[in-house]
């Protein structure tokens, strides 16, 4: 899973069936310490994220469709999460 | 899955079986902020209604075999929905 924070939203009545209904949202893609990477991704949320928020997002079709139970969903991206923080607990020699 | 602006049309004389009646758009990827980032692609149309000019979202790999009906149909990216609205943080609607 990768971690994200929320930039925009997307509104769409003209889609796949699967995404009717389907609340969809443009995470920009962030390292641990939340600073935001080039890379970005269109996600399906879950949770009932907001802009802005900062959230954990799963990336792999298999995952999605098991999420939705729709075994032949053309689904990949899913926000699963909306997180706190992140602690990068660095032992104490500094090694991870 | 990406956003992407459909940019043309692409009409193949011959195709593999499979792929026949498949609407297959020329779209430009775009990056968060909205512009042009690399390389334009072909994208089968699962929404068969997008058009040049439109805003769609896409995706790729298995997701996009699995977007058309019967799927599994030999494709890599596939249009899963045209962008009626977008908003952007920070931006005024």
């Amino acid at each position: 899973m990768i971690l994200g924070r929320v930039i925009g939203t997307i509104t769409s009545t003209i889609n796949h069936p699967f995404y009717e209904a389907k609340k969809l949202l443009i995470v920009e893609k962030t390292d641990a310490g939340g600073e935001p990477l080039a890379d970005y991704l269109i996600a399906v949320d879950v949770v009932d994220a907001g802009v802005g928020e900062r959230v954990l997002v799963l990336d792999e079709g298999n995952g999605g469709r098991q999420i939705f139970a729709a075994p032949d969903a053309p689904i990949r991206s899913v926000v699963v999460g909306i997180i706190d923080g992140v602690d990068e607990g660095r032992g104490e020699s500094g090694e991870p | 899955m990406l956003l992407g602006r459909v940019v043309g049309t692409v009409v193949p004389c011959v195709v593999y079986r499979g792929l026949e009646g498949v609407p297959l758009l020329l779209v430009q990827p775009l990056d968060k902020a909205g512009n042009p980032k690399g390389r334009t692609l072909v994208a089968a149309d699962a929404t068969r209604m997008a058009g040049p000019g439109e805003l769609v979202y896409y995706e790729g790999g298995r997701e996009a075999a699995l977007a058309l009906e019967p799927w599994f149909v030999p494709v890599d990216h596939a249009i899963v929905g045209i962008v009626d609205r977008l908003d952007r943080e920070g931006e005024k609607a």
